[in-house]
């Protein structure tokens, strides 16, 4: 039995015009399968990965958006978005894909995922963690 | 010589938009493309430069790249154009060459 | 590779996987499990369309425990566990049953 450790996975860049933010998603869908307590933080150009009404089908690439969805079922729950990069580009928790999941200690109820923080909070979070993986 | 200007990075990551709008010459066009089109919405924290620099230089953005990105054409810069392939392939040939600013 | 059903070439990876998820057809799924020396009854036609459901959704195949959850809500609880699932796939219930949906090998997950 080995011991649980935080994992976060910071993500920085835009989808689509690097590969950074896709295999990103698929290391955190891969590790998934080892149960570990995972978080993932959006900031920078990575609050552009979960804009929703993504549709690629006139530049030829793989809209990878909707498998974002799919993160509540592999017990990823925990998605922070920091506050300050939302603000300098517009963006408001309104444009961001409506993440959920079911908490299974309380009735399966449908809980958000997402929560804004500040830079403040962000970084305290980023300190209490065990590994940290950038992308 | 009036040239196209492509800009392809996100104004964010890279300062590739801000290096062009400041060499780019009156009577040039400048399109974004690809993660580039973030410079084109409005209410950033580089929206204001774009606007400052639309008295000069025309603006265009790729609208296939817009809407991959999730991002609204309604939330675009009051004076950008918005242009399919065949627009950019049309800018390529209305214009003395083109600057790929990476 | 490639497999030939009701005079169609469908094109495969080296292990059985469909190259092209739009390619895929009912039949496909059945002379795939012949393949195995399967047969494809209800039951594995309810795993395989519930995955085919799953990935036009979310674009990836589901995690198993997201699967044998769903399968439990649709066909009782009975059905809703690993075991149900690994008998009626037993090469594994989400490599098995992707295969046959016409997915992608999914990745990290039996």
């Amino acid at each position: 039995m080995s011991t649980t450790k935080k994992f976060l996975y910071v993500n920085r860049k835009a989808p689509y015009g690097t590969i950074y933010a896709l295999e990103s998603l698929e290391v955190v869908l891969i590790g998934a399968a080892f149960e570990q307590d995972v978080s993932l933080a959006f900031i920078d150009d990575g609050v552009y990965e979960l804009t929703k009404g993504q549709d690629t089908k006139d530049i030829g690439m793989k809209n990878f958006s909707p498998t974002y969805s799919a993160l509540g079922d592999f017990d990823v729950s925990k998605i922070y978005i920091e506050k300050e990069s939302l603000e300098a580009r517009g963006l408001t928790l309104d444009d961001l894909l409506d993440l959920k999941y079911e908490d299974e200690d309380d009735d399966y109820a449908e809980k958000d995922s997402i929560h804004v923080v500040s830079r403040d909070e962000l970084a305290d979070i980023m300190d209490e963690q065990d590994v940290v993986l950038s992308f | 010589m009036a040239k196209l200007h492509t800009v392809n990075k996100s104004p964010f990551e890279r300062d590739a938009l801000e290096a062009c709008l400041r060499l780019a010459k009156k009577g040039s066009a400048v399109l974004l493309i690809e993660d580039g089109i973030y410079g084109a919405m409005s209410g950033t924290a580089i929206s204001d430069k774009v606007k400052q620099a639309m008295s000069d230089v025309s603006f265009y953005v790729l609208g296939p790249d817009v809407a991959a990105r999730g991002m609204k054409e309604d939330k675009i810069i009051d004076g950008f154009k918005i242009v399919d392939y065949n627009g950019f392939v049309d800018l390529t040939t209305e214009y003395d060459g083109v600057h790929a600013w990476l | 590779m490639a497999l030939e059903v009701n005079g169609k070439t469908f094109e495969t990876d080296e292990e059985g996987y469909l190259a092209n998820l739009n390619e895929w057809e009912p039949d496909l799924a059945n002379a795939m499990a012949k393949v195995d020396g399967a047969e494809l009854t209800e039951n594995h036609w309810q795993v395989i369309n519930f995955l085919r459901e799953y990935y036009e959704e979310y674009q990836i195949a589901p995690a198993v425990r997201v699967l044998t959850k769903a399968i439990g809500k649709k066909l009782g609880k009975d059905k809703g566990n690993s075991k149900y699932l690994y008998e009626l796939f037993p090469y594994g219930p989400a490599k098995q049953a992707c295969k046959y949906a016409g997915l992608p090998k999914p990745t990290g997950c039996v």
